[in-house]
Order: C-alpha cells, then sequence, then structure tokens
C-alpha cells in the first residue's frame, strides 16, 4: 500500500516534468524565431477523428487499404499508394476519387515496399531492394502494369532501416535512401558494452542518400553516386523547388540510456537526440553514426560509442541540420506545400508526418502527427507547429504507443489539398481549407 | 489553456496506469504462492526495466513490424532452452508472430548473469497474462554452458 501511494505521488511529477522537457524542445533548434507570430493550435472536430487548425477538415477517403507507405496525386487528381507488403501479389494501388471517397480501380506491382512518385510521364515505385518505373499515357496512368522497367537493382536491405524512399529532381535524377542496418555502427549492434567501429564500413553501401539516373535501366551502386552520406536512416524527403535542393528527415538514433544508462538518464534518453531535417547538397556529411545533434544544447555531440559523454562536441565535418524535432517521433512524410488552396503561410513550408515514437519507453510514446514547419525563402523560419493531430485515436494511445492510426505518406493533389496515409490501418487522408 | 488541459490529461492518464499496474502486481503476487517465485519475479521486473521495455515496451506487446510481442508466444511459453538461447545469442531472422513479422535485430544479452536471465525469462513468463513454469539459474547455467552460437 505504501509502495502504491508513493508511485501515484511521484507518477505524475515524472509526467510533468517531461511534459515539459517535450513542450521546452518545441523553442530548441537552429530554426527558433521568437518574432514569428505564435502557432495555431489544432482543434477537435476537424473531420475524420482529427484535429486541425480552423477553417480545415478532413475526410477519410479510404480505408482498409493494407500497409499504405508513401502517396502521389496526379494531376488528374489519381491517387498511387504503396503497400509495405503486397497484397494479393500486388504492391500499389490506384484509386480514383469521386465526391468523398477514393476507390481501387487497379493494383499491380508483384512488390512491396515504399516509395512512390510521378515525374515526367512515369510512375516511380521502389521495393526494399530496388526501384521500378511505369511508363504513364497522357491521363498519368499506367499503360502496361505487368512490365515495369527496373531503374536501380541490388540495394542492401538486411532487416534494419530497409525502407528505400525516393524522390526526384527536375533535373533527370532519382534520389534513393539506403539506410544504416544499424543504430550506431557498433561492433555488435545494440549490445551494451559493444564499441562503435571507427570508419563505419556501413558508410560505403547505406547510412546515406544516392544519386542515380531517372531513365537508365538496371543501374547498381557503381552506376550511382553517394549524393550524401552520414545518415541513419530517411524515409521523409522532398525536393525544394524554390531553392532546387533536397531536403530530408534522419530518424535518429536509439537507446542511449540502455546502452549508457550512466550517461542518460531515461527521460533524457526519450527526448534526445533530435529528429534533424537536413538540406543536403553534392557531397555533404551529416555525421552519423560518430555524432547525433542535442536539440536543448543546441549542438553536436560526439556519440558514446565513440567516445561521447553527452557534453563533448562532435562532427567536426558534419553538416548542421536546418530544423530539429525532439526524439523518436519518426519522421515518414516530407512535403514541400506549393499549392494555393491552404493560406498563405503554408505556401512553399514543410508538412512533416511524424509516424509516432517506440524509443522512448518506459516514458510515454509521442507523435503521431503531421507537423507544420514554415519556411522563408527556402529556409526554415519560425517555431514548427502540430498541424494535424488525433491519428492516435486517444490521450491514452499515444502515450502507450498504441496508436489506432500512423501517419506515414503525405502528397498534394492538384487542387491544393494535402493526402495523408495511415500505414496501420490503411486509411488515407484527405485534408482541405475552407475560407 | 491548451497547455493545462494537456497535462490534466496526462495526470490522469498516468495515474489510472499506474492504478492498473499495481493491480495487476497484487494479482500476480497472490497467484505465486512460492516466496522464491515471488522474489525471482521482482527481480525480473527490475532486469526486464533495464534491458527490455524500450523495446519490447511497457506491454510486452512489441512494437508492429519491429520488436516482436513477448505475450502468448511459443517463443516466450514454450522450450525454455531456446527461449534461454535467445537471450545469450540474440535473434536475428526475421520472425513471424501471428500474421505480423518482426524484423529487428536483438542483440546478443549474455552480459546478464544467470540468475538475471532466470530472473527475467521467470517474470516474462508469468506477467502480461503469460502463465508459465520459472526459469532457475541452474537452467541457464546448464545452457550456457553447452550454448552454440
Amino acid at each position: 500500500m505504501k509502495n502504491r501511494k508513493l508511485l501515484s505521488l511521484l507518477l505524475p511529477v515524472a509526467a510533468i516534468t517531461s511534459f515539459i522537457l517535450f513542450n521546452a524542445c518545441k523553442d530548441g533548434g537552429p530554426t527558433t524565431n521568437k518574432e514569428t507570430p505564435t502557432a495555431t493550435t489544432p482543434i477537435a472536430g476537424g473531420g475524420a477523428g482529427l484535429k486541425l487548425p480552423s477553417g480545415f477538415s478532413a475526410a477519410v477517403i479510404a480505408e482498409k487499404l493494407g500497409g499504405t507507405r508513401e502517396i502521389a496525386v496526379t494531376q488528374q487528381g489519381n491517387i498511387y499508394v504503396k503497400l509495405s507488403r503486397a497484397k494479393n501479389g500486388k504492391g500499389i494501388l490506384f484509386l480514383q476519387q469521386e465526391g468523398d471517397k477514393a476507390t481501387v480501380k487497379n493494383s499491380f506491382g508483384t512488390f512491396g515496399g515504399t516509395g512512390v512518385f510521378v515525374k515526367n510521364g512515369y510512375l516511380y515505385a521502389s521495393s526494399d531492394e530496388e526501384v521500378f518505373r511505369f511508363k504513364l499515357n497522357d491521363k498519368n496512368e499506367v499503360i502496361n502494369p505487368d512490365q515495369p522497367e527496373k531503374i536501380v537493382t541490388g540495394l542492401i536491405s538486411r532487416r534494419e532501416h530497409e525502407p528505400k524512399a525516393i524522390t526526384l529532381d527536375n533535373d533527370g535524377n532519382l534520389y534513393v535512401n539506403i539506410g544504416a542496418y544499424s543504430n550506431s555502427c557498433q561492433v555488435d549492434d545494440r549490445k551494451k558494452g559493444s564499441p562503435g567501429r571507427k570508419g563505419c564500413p556501413i558508410l560505403d553501401s547505406a547510412g546515406g542518400i544516392w544519386q542515380f539516373k531517372a531513365d537508365k535501366l538496371n543501374q547498381h551502386y557503381g552506376d550511382g553516386v553517394r549524393y550524401a552520406t552520414g545518415l541513419r536512416n530517411v524515409v521523409g524527403m522532398d525536393w525544394n523547388q524554390q531553392n532546387n535542393q533536397l531536403f530530408v528527415m534522419q530518424h535518429g538514433r536509439d537507446q542511449l540510456h540502455d546502452l549508457y544508462p550512466d550517461l542518460y538518464t531515461v527521460q533524457q534518453s526519450a527526448i534526445l537526440p533530435a529528429e534533424c531535417m537536413y538540406a543536403l547538397k553534392k557531397g555533404d556529411n551529416a555525421g552519423w553514426p560518430y555524432m547525433y545533434y542535442d536539440q536543448e544544447q543546441h549542438k553536436k555531440i560526439l556519440a558514446p560509442e565513440y567516445g561521447g559523454d553527452g557534453k563533448k562536441e562532435g562532427g567536426q565535418d558534419a553538416i548542421d541540420p536546418v530544423a530539429a524535432f525532439p526524439g523518436h517521433l519518426a519522421p515518414n512524410g516530407l512535403l514541400f506545400y506549393t499549392g494555393d488552396q491552404f493560406p498563405e503561410k503554408y505556401k512553399n513550408g514543410a508538412f512533416i508526418a511524424f509516424h509516432g515514437s517506440w524509443n522512448r519507453a518506459p516514458e510515454p510514446q509521442a507523435g503521431y502527427f503531421v507537423v507544420f514547419q514554415p519556411f522563408k525563402d527556402g529556409k526554415p523560419a519560425g517555431e514548427w507547429e502540430i498541424f494535424a493531430d488525433g491519428f492516435s485515436g486517444s490521450a491514452a494511445n499515444t502515450a502507450s504507443g498504441r496508436a489506432e492510426h500512423r501517419p506515414c505518406g503525405l502528397a498534394q493533389g492538384p487542387d491544393g489539398s494535402l493526402y495523408v496515409t495511415d500505414d496501420s490501418q490503411g486509411t488515407i487522408y484527405k485534408i482541405t481549407y475552407k475560407k | 489553456m491548451h497547455l493545462k488541459k494537456y497535462a490534466l490529461l496526462l495526470l490522469a492518464l498516468v495515474l489510472s496506469t499506474a492504478a492498473l499496474q499495481a493491480q495487476t502486481k497484487h494479482k500476480t503476487i497472490k497467484k505465486g504462492a512460492a516466496i522464491g517465485l515471488k522474489t525471482s519475479m521482482n527481480a525480473g521486473q527490475k532486469v526486464f526495466s533495464q534491458y527490455c521495455v524500450s523495446c519490447h515496451q511497457a506491454d510486452a506487446l512489441g512494437v508492429p513490424h519491429m520488436n516482436p510481442p513477448l505475450v502468448k508466444t511459443t517463443y516466450v511459453l514454450g522450450d525454455k532452452t531456446k527461449l534461454i538461447k535467445i537471450v545469450l545469442n540474440g535473434f536475428n531472422e526475421d520472425v513471424e508472430i501471428n500474421g505480423e513479422t518482426y524484423s529487428n535485430s536483438m542483440p546478443s544479452h549474455d552480459f546478464l548473469k544467470d540468475q538475471e536471465i532466470a530472473d527475467v525469462l521467470t517474470f516474462v513468463r508469468n506477467s502480461f497474462g503469460n502463465k508459465a513454469s520459472a526459469v532457475t539459474m541452474a537452467q541457464v547455467k546448464t545452457v550456457r554452458a553447452t550454448n552454440k552460437k
């Protein structure tokens, strides 16, 4: 009985502390600009169980589709969505919209995976090892669904960070994320006491973004360029049209407390390191596995596997993030909004779908929302804010990590509507704005 | 305003979880007749919170597609030798449980003492709705002695 009383006294204190810590993170990061107007708070009743800023509404246009990962919407308003695992042997769904519903008209592509992208008359789609493309007709419909062209093949996929996110630039290049098959490049992955490997060999073939030609068939590693390295894992990536540059969202490392309980508390381990947004140039190094970004100290910190103590700085040759978000939230979708439907402040800013955390346990989990990061002149400017919340179903679901829906992919429709996939239950949300 | 609301909600949530946890704990202890089991369970819970919870989660239900659940699966409730070997050697292959595939690698936990492994496995086999016989230090010792990676 005594213990129970003590517990109920202490737990709220811990909860409030972590809550304050969590919110404190919002003030951190390289993007902080206190003079920008305060964020709009999402309100309940946005439709489809979501909380959205006033004037926005959401509709579930399709559900129970499977593991819906990334999504592309054509100029005709039709939808391609990639399934993590092929369903009845088909890994890509084609949906057409009518009113508030989207119906599956066709399914094809024998492979599961994550990436899907429409550009220059082709639909690009990735498995965990390859990238394919399908020729489109003048209505952006796939002409021959059974005969894709293989663009890239033989990419590494070793049961950790396997998804190959893709995007294209305007100069005929395809960018592919090849996630590191490791947490921090220890000799024994995630084993307590196992040291970090100097000259991490993983970086030769993973832990970065590779650039390939968008129209050349059967490219291997040797045909591509390691465009940027030192990125542990990226799922959300998009080409910024304003400054013609690749932006990515990194999934930061896990388990600081598990592996180094003497250096990091459970609470620190829950919010560190930052989930970082990077603006990449060819040849950039983001510093994994030797460092991580601490959004509270606003510093690149030497990873403990490489002699760090939570304070020593590291990553002298690594680029700084352009924005930093609280740890483990798992950014899976990144989209620069170029539409005219939403209010002016959203134009050219970034939407980020946070899949939600798991590596915060035993602290409460967090995420399962879509964030808006304002931009000015191609750079983050001002504080990020939660744009769409409520995917998890309840505060209890969020805290336990048992979310009903988990936001993953983002796309913009021809009329400026925002589409969000949920890969937990296979839902597609459409978010619109009316003055 | 919004901040306050959120804080209150969190507080309520944490309080109810605490109450729930306290209840389950109470029940389990009542069932475990032997004092040895009780001691092992308590010690095992500590090992669980230190080394297991961040991946397998507080409810031991794991993380979809990544970290497998420890509840109602033969991996946990079945052959003890196999289970002890997973802790000693880690687990590095895709595993399908109830139609879901899990792919994260589990590192070797051979740095844990025989008693710690016995305790944590006894705890997991008798918590979260699981019910199975205890794992003893002697059993861990035997498996470790003949363990081939």
